[in-house]
This record gives structure tokens, sequence and C-alpha cells, in this order.
């Protein structure tokens, strides 16, 4: 059931938000175990989030657009004394003192949170096997990876855990787990969404943004959690223009752009291409001009995100060294203790990029590194401004292959990220892009098509991204939900 | 070639880098109170302790602070300015960064003059400050220590880092370098530039060359200076330090010293060549600093009269010397103090001499602030008025200020508890010598008998006795006259 049919469900009283979250639990309860989305299931906080609504109900209130949905949030959003761990060690038993904008946002809009939800440390990952707290599975196939880092989320929104989740990317971090779960998940504009109480991955790059499962319920959970926040000093001061009004006007007359630099044919499973194909057809059918388009400076995109957040990450890292709260592994001397805290706390990979990008902006080395990479990421802004004087929005694929087994690239940190290749040029470009679900490969596995639009044209996007959900008429559900 | 022709003369070439504490409201990047003193930790939140998730947003009233000062030194304010991450791990710093301008400062390029002298400045920037450590068990300092608490009420208080060209020669310049930029941020009200609380603080670089030579010496960075006079004398040893140890054929070693009040001498604290890297790199959570032409034109209209200003106003307007001018100005809240006895209706010439003599004197003897005097301004109008109308003399007027400065009273009640108000009738005076002259017959006759020598010192004996008889508080010019009057008919 859609986040909007429960909504009208809980408004009109045919059903109480406290049976709607109760029957959310059970299924969370009877699939956890094999998937595994969730730090922490919100039983209480969540039944006593649902009373409310229906006493606010009860009395005559004027309910929020989403009063009694349930949502999951993904593990680094700040929820006020509800452990916030990002999947490390270091944070296991933090609870932030304060709520991030956007859970308020969603408070006041009536939602009912069911969990957090397990992410690669610190966002740093695309399988979330980097998590402290171990994997999550796949719903479409438990073998396997559900993408990442917010592939907690992407499963739970897959799983039926809630109908709406909240994810974060940094370089693909919600687009690309939404391709390998069958969801939609979109990346809005840099600043749209306020960061305040997300904790900061790469500062420059993160941005907070939805999962559903469907087009029209992405763009409800934007619509209620997007706007200037005077807390985020890069929230963007201007009113957005509504997503849903234009949703279903079609595509008559779009100029839709292929990227040429992100359609393989190397390194793409010859089924994504396929979908790609199928995409374009859909689109010329409703009306749309489909042609070609170069952003040369997309394939160093790549290089210029491993430089740019990991220096990011290097520094808003910093702070976790045992001293004010989180983990303190003990030891004589402070340095001492800082080392034994985060050498304990962090995993692998943080630590991979905590090196990589204190190297990045090392004195000497900071022009060759850091500031070369910010050249490229001018560059890549430049050619997407080029292309968007031809084109109204660009497609590419969301991610090269499907959900890959579990362990597959673990041992690998540059096939892994490689997987990101087709969603990072987007955040260097601080613009929107969403994926919807295009099909399934082969081995039953979901495939993600990605939708691109300059900075602020989430209306444009979103409006594309339906025209393709009904022409690509995706309504597999993984075998695990059909057996129920 | 003789010993003392071989002699190389030295040059001093010092820069100097102050850190004021700006006197907002609320912290650099977050609403916290901005206030010395508070309960540790008390005046903390999700920003300035750095938590995760927390973002810093710019506080406008410390960027008004800073045009201010770009005003003041006549700085260069650019359309816009950036902050950089400086990156370092110390337990004070919430964040292990601190949020500082870096290459892309809010102010560039400005001037101070220091008594005729212009010093030019490289820069000032805002920058957050950090916590503060205490560290218990052994010596006190971080390496040692049994624990360490840490107050971070102090951790995002705005800093502006002010950075002098290396253009000042002497001690005394530094000192008068310092005491005029002091000055300047008080008139501007952007500080309360204490440096014996901290909220400023100097560091001194000094180095020394050959006269004639271009090329500078190696520096040393002095640190822990906390008042004007140690920042004098340590920048005067360091001076000599280097002298000697160049005279003696050493070299000068790049590194941080550190002042001791106790011994008078600076100590090693690390080399540079140990410094940290601090990996700078622009803020990515805040956006450039450009200043609206709106706020630029109210500061620029809102600027308050600058100390070398009102010291020519003042040596204009009271007939002052330049000194008195110089000693009053360097303290606004005194000159305001000053200034506002003379609209209470005092000569200004009268009142610098009580204000510099007397009130500086009871200032610097009790550490008091002029703001917390008793006495207000009108009252010190009140005390010239007394002395000017003869009601008392001088030498009273002394007493009654201070018993004024030490208590909440006014000189004329003080005249009239002590009974201190002069006989300045002539009836009284007039029947008081005719007593003093019938009881003392044979004195007068002496006198009138007497040559000059004789005269003076019966007419002294006489005046004396008069003065007995009235308490002292007989108008001593008037009294003069009616004896001489007395004894001539």
């Amino acid at each position: 059931m859609t986040a909007r049919e429960i909504a009208a469900q809980v408004r009109s009283g045919e059903r109480s938000a406290r049976e709607i979250v109760d029957e959310h639990l059970v299924s969370i309860e009877l699939l956890e175990p094999e998937i595994h989305a969730c730090n922490l299931i919100l039983v209480e906080e969540a039944r006593a989030q649902a009373d409310a609504v229906d006493a606010a109900r009860a009395r005559g209130d004027e309910l929020g657009p989403l009063a009694g949905v349930p949502i999951a949030l993904k593990d680094n959003l700040c929820t006020h004394h509800v452990p916030t761990t990002c999947s490390s060690r270091i944070l296991a038993d933090w609870r932030p003192p304060y709520d991030a904008t956007v859970v308020t946002k969603l408070r006041e809009a009536g939602a009912v949170f069911v969990a957090k939800t397990n992410l690669d440390e610190f966002a740093m990952g695309s399988s979330t096997e980097n998590s402290a707290f171990g994997p999550t599975h796949n719903p479409w196939d438990v073998t396997r990876v559900p993408g990442g880092s917010s592939g907690g989320s992407a499963a739970a929104v897959a799983a039926g855990y809630a109908p709406l989740a909240l994810g974060s990317d940094t370089g693909g971090s919600i687009r690309q787990p939404a391709a390998l779960c069958g969801v939609v998940g979109v990346k809005p504009t840099y600043g749209r969404v306020s960061r305040y109480g997300l904790v900061a991955f790469a500062s420059s790059l993160d941005q907070i943004g939805p999962f559903a499962s469907d087009v029209e319920d992405a763009a409800l959970l934007l619509e209620t959690m997007w706007g200037h926040d005077p807390c985020d000093s890069t929230s963007i001061d201007s009113t957005p223009e509504p997503i849903r009004p234009a949703l279903l006007d079609g595509v008559e007359g779009l100029r839709v752009g292929i990227i040429d630099e992100l359609a393989g044919p190397d390194g793409f499973q010859p089924e994504v291409l396929a979908a790609l194909d199928r995409a374009t057809t859909v689109l010329e059918a409703a009306g749309a001009k489909v042609d070609h388009v170069g952003v040369p400076s997309a394939a160093y995109g790549l290089s210029a995100y491993y430089l740019i957040a990991p220096a990011e990450a290097s520094s808003n890292l910093a702070r976790y060294d045992g001293v004010r709260y989180g983990l303190r592994v003990p030891a004589d001397g402070v340095a001492e203790m800082n080392a034994a805290t985060r050498d304990v706390g962090f995993g692998a990979e943080v630590k991979r990029r905590i090196m990589l990008g204190t190297y990045a902006l090392s004195a000497g080395y900071y022009d060759a590194y850091y500031g070369q990479a910010q050249r490229v990421r001018t560059l890549i802004i430049r050619d997407f401004e080029r292309a968007y004087e031809q084109f109204d929005v660009l497609l590419s694929p969301t991610s090269p292959t499907t959900a890959f087994p579990l362990g597959a690239k673990a041992g690998d940190p540059l096939a892994m990220y490689l997987s990101d290749v087709c969603t990072i040029p987007t955040n260097l470009a601080g613009a929107p892009a969403m994926s919807i679900p295009a099909g399934l490969d082969a081995e039953g596995l979901p495939i993600g098509i990605q939708v691109l639009a300059p900075v602020l044209g989430e209306a444009v996007m979103f409006r594309a991204a339906a025209a393709l959900e009904r022409g690509l008429e995706f309504t597999a559900r993984p075998k695990l939900l059909e057996a129920r | 070639m003789t010993a003392t022709e071989s002699r190389v003369e030295y040059e001093p070439v010092i820069g100097l880098e102050v850190h004021v504490e700006l006197a907002t409201a609320t912290k650099l990047f977050c609403g916290c109170a901005n206030e010395f003193g508070a309960e540790p930790n008390t005046n903390v939140c999700p920003v300035c302790l750095g938590l995760p998730g927390s973002l810093p947003v710019l506080n406008e009233r410390a960027v008004e602070f800073a045009l201010r000062v770009g005003e003041a030194f006549q700085f260069t304010v650019p359309a816009s300015s950036i902050f950089h991450r400086k990156n370092y791990f110390y337990p004070d710093m919430p964040k292990n960064f601190q949020t500082s301008q870096f290459d892309q400062p809010i102010c560039a390029d400005g001037t101070l003059v220091v008594d005729g002298t212009p010093v030019g400045i490289e820069r000032a920037h805002l920058e957050e400050d950090t916590g503060k450590s205490m560290h218990v068990g052994g010596s006190g300092r971080i390496h040692g220590a049994d624990h360490s608490l840490v107050d971070y009420n102090r951790a995002g208080v705005p800093l502006m880092e002010i950075v002098s060209r290396p253009e000042i020669h002497s001690a005394e310049q530094a000192r008068a370098y310092v005491s005029e930029l002091r000055s300047v941020l008080e008139a501007i009200g952007v500080s309360d530039v204490k440096m014996e609380e901290g909220s400023m603080r100097v560091d001194a670089n000094v180095s020394i060359r050959p006269v004639g030579q271009e090329k500078f010496g190696t520096r040393a960075e002095i640190k822990n200076m906390n008042s004007l006079r140690s920042l004098g004398r340590a920048v005067a040893y360091e001076i000599e330090r280097q002298r000697e140890l160049l005279e003696a054929g050493e070299r000068v070693v790049q590194e941080t010293r550190h002042w001791d009040e106790n011994d008078g001498r600076t100590h090693s604290m690390r080399s540079k060549e140990e410094a940290y890297d601090y990996r700078f790199f622009p803020e990515p959570d805040l956006v450039p600093v450009a200043p609206t032409d709106a706020l630029r034109e109210k500061v620029h209209a809102e600027m308050p009269e600058l100390p070398a200003a009102r010291r020519a106003r003042l040596v204009e307007e009271w007939g002052i010397n330049e000194h008195d001018a110089d000693v009053l100005v360097a303290d606004a809240g005194l000159a305001n103090y000053a200034e506002a006895a003379v609209v209470a209706g005092a000569p200004g010439k009268d009142v610098v001499n009580w204000v510099t003599g007397e009130v500086l004197g009871f200032l610097n003897e009790t550490g008091l602030a002029v703001g917390a005097l008793p006495l207000a301004p009108d009252g010190l109008a009140e005390l010239v008025g007394l002395v000017a109308d003869g009601t008392i003399s001088r030498s009273q007027a002394k007493d009654v200020l201070r018993e004024c400065l030490e208590e909440p009273k006014r000189p004329k009640a003080v005249v009239a508890e002590r009974g201190l108000a002069q006989v300045s009738d002539e009836g009284a005076l007039g029947a008081t010598l005719d007593g003093i002259l019938a009881a003392n017959a044979t004195t007068v006759d002496e006198y009138r008998a007497g040559d000059d020598k004789v005269k003076k010192k019966k007419r002294g004996f006489l005046m004396g006795e008069a003065m007995k008889a009235l308490k002292g508080q007989g108008n001593p010019q008037l009294l003069n006259r009616l004896l001489d009057e007395k004894l001539s008919a």
C-alpha cells in the first residue's frame, strides 16, 4: 500500500494509525531476521506516535500530510534521545540531544518512525557491508547486497517495512540501493533539503532524500521535508516549485539526453543497457525527443569524488576522538586515547577514506589532489550546464550492474567504487537525480534507470520519471513477500 | 680597526598578532550566550559542542563588528571572503578543527598610525575560539596530569585576529601599537579589550637584522604576555637575547617562546620544524561572507569618533596638552567620563587635571573600571565648581574627591558634613581679625615699627592666629587682603 493510501485511510478513519503501524511492525519482526535492514526497531516510539495521530484525529485536529504513515530513517539522521549510530562502533551508544530538521518536519507531518536503518559505516560504501552491525540482505535475493550506503532504507521499503524511508546520498547512496532493491530513490538538488542533523560524511556532497515504492509517494515525501532551514547555511533560500501538480502532465516535446559516457558498454551488464533502451522507447512513445549527449568530464567524476569526499570526511570525522561522547578506549595520555578510540571505533573503509583524505589535503599535495579535484568538479558543472542547454532531462543507468552477491566486492575497494560511476557526477554538480525501477534481469533482480535534471529541476525530473513509470509498468515484488 | 668600529648595529623587526574576543551577545556560529565567567559547560549547544549532524550559521553581528574594524583601520573589505577549516586535534576543540578565515580574510591591508608613524596591518580575520582545559594533578600542564577538565563555554566565541606587518622596530613602539589598537577597538565598541581577562591576546614575532640589511633575520614567536607592560618587557628581552646570540656568533632558531613574567625571560616551547600541518581547506558548511551594501553603509554611518580625532578635538576645544589628551583617550571610558563632566558645566582643563590625576590614580590603585566609580561625572563637575567659586581650596577638594570616589557621596554633601566651606563673608572675617588685632596689640605695634623683615614675621603670626580662630576655613585671599587693610589703617 502506498503512503497516499495509508494517509487517506487514516484521515477518513477507515483504519487507525495504530492498526497500520502494528501491521507494519509485524512484517518487520517477521522479515528482519533474514534481511537485517534495521539497527533499531522503534516499537514503543512508533506506537506512541501512531496513538498521538489517532488522538489528534479523535479531537478533530487537522492531520499532517503523512499522518499515520510509517517511515524508516537512515541511522545517520539525528533522532532526539533515540540512538543514532551511523552503523559505527564509535557511536554505538550515542543518543542525540536533538532532532534533525527533516525529522522534526516529518514529526509535524504526522509520520510514524518505525526503524533506524542500517548503512555502510558513516555512509561510506555501496553495499551496506561496511556496517559495524553486520550487512543488510537484499529482499529480492538474500544472498545479495541491497546496495549502499542507504541499503537498510532501500531494503525496508522493498520488504514493505514502511512505504517510505529516508536516506542520504553523497555519491549515489540513495539511488544505487534504490536501483538494486527495485524502489524509487531521489537525490534532490544540493541545499533543497536541510542537512541539519544529518551526520556529515562529505558536507559539500551530502543530501537527504526519499525512498518510496512509487514516484508520487517519493514526491509527497520530498515536498513534506524540503525548503529553507535557517540552521543550514547551505540550504537554498527560495520556495521550491511544487512537484505533484504537474506530475502527470506527460513528456510531449520533452528533450531527453542519453549520457554517452554513462551508457557502457564496458563494465555494464547488458540487461542494464537493454533496460535503458526500453526506457528510451517508452519516452519516445510518450512524445519525448530522445538523443545522445556527451558529458565528457563525467568520466573523471569518480576520481574527483574519491579525493573531495574523503578530504571532507577526514575533517568531519575528526571529532570522534573519545573526549566528549561515543566510544572511549582508555589509554595513557590524550593522543594515545584518541588513537586507541579511533582504531577500535572505526572500520577499515572509514579508516581508508580518512587516510586518503588526510593525504589529499596535506601540505605540498593539496593543489595536486584536492585542488585538482575541485577543478574537475567545476568542469563537470560546466559540462552539465552545456548539456542542459539542449536537453530538459538526462538519462542513464543508475548502476552498471544489478545486485551483486554479499562479499563479492568486499575485498576490492576499487571494484566497489565503480558501482557508483553513474551516480557520482550529479553529486559533484549539486544537481538532482532519481532512480526508478525499470525491470528485472535474468536472475530476477531489479534494474534501475536514472533521470537527471538541472539544479532546482525537481519538477521536470519527476514528470519524466512519472512518464517512465507509467510506460515501464514495473509491478514485480520480491518473492519473499509473495510467499506471505 | 677598533672594537667599537667593528660592532654591528642591529635593527629589531617586530610583527604583532593580536586576538580580540568580539563582544557579540552570542557565539560566532550558534545562538549560545557569549559571556565571561558562567558556570562551566552551561553556554553550550549541539553546534558549539560540535555534535554529529550540527552545522554552523554565521553570526551577522560578528560580520558587522568586522566591518567596523574595517572602517577603523582603513581595511579593504572584499565583496566576499570565506572560512576555512584548520585541522588539528586538541581536546578543547570540539570538532578537532577550527573554523577560521585563511587566505581570503574579511579585512585586508589596513593601517594604524602610532605616534605619528603609520604601521601596516596585513589582515584582520574572523575565527572561533576554542574551549578551555584545566589539567588536574602533576605539573598542571597537559603532560603528566592525572586528568583534565574541559569547559566549552568559550568554544565558538568570535575572535578577530589582527596581524600587523613587520613594521614595528622597538619594544616601545610595540607597546604603543597595541595601546592605540586597543583604544580604537574600544572606541568602536567591538571588544572589551581586556588583556588580563584574555579578551585581548598578543603574540609577537621578533627578529633582528643588521641595520641596512633588507632580508629579515630568523624570527621567534613570543606568547603569553598578558599586559602591555609584559609585552614591552618580553619584546625588549627577546631583542637583547637575539643580539647576544648573534654577537656571540650563534644563530637564532625559528621557534615559539613562552614569556615568563616571574623570571623576566622567554623560554623555548617548540620549534616550528615540528609544527602541525593544518590541512586548511574551504569550510563546506558555510557560504561566502558577502556583506550587503546596506550593512556597509549602516556601519559607515554609525562609526564613532576614533581616538586620534578625539585627541585632536580635545586639545583644540579644551586647550589641554597632547600628553594629557593621550592619557585621557587611551581609556575611552575615562574620556567619556571627562566629556560628561564638561557637559555638566566644568571647564575641560580643570576636569582633565582631576581625571588624569586623582581619578586615574584611584582607578589604578583599586583596579576599578571607570563605570564602577560611585561619583557620576556631574559630581566631578560639582567639585570643580566648589573650587572655582572658592567654597573649598584645592587641597580640601582632593580629600573631598577621595571620599566621593570611595563612597557614593556628592561633593557638596561631604563639604557640608565636614563643615569645610570656606568663610568668605568679609564681615565675619573682619570681625575675627578685629578680635585678633585687639588681643595682640603689642604685636601690632611691633609690626608698625619694624622693618620689612619684622613686618613679615609679625604679619605671618597674626594671619596664623586668625586662621586658627577660623578653624582653617577662612578664605585665604580675602583674609590676606583684609589683614593688610587693617594693618595699614
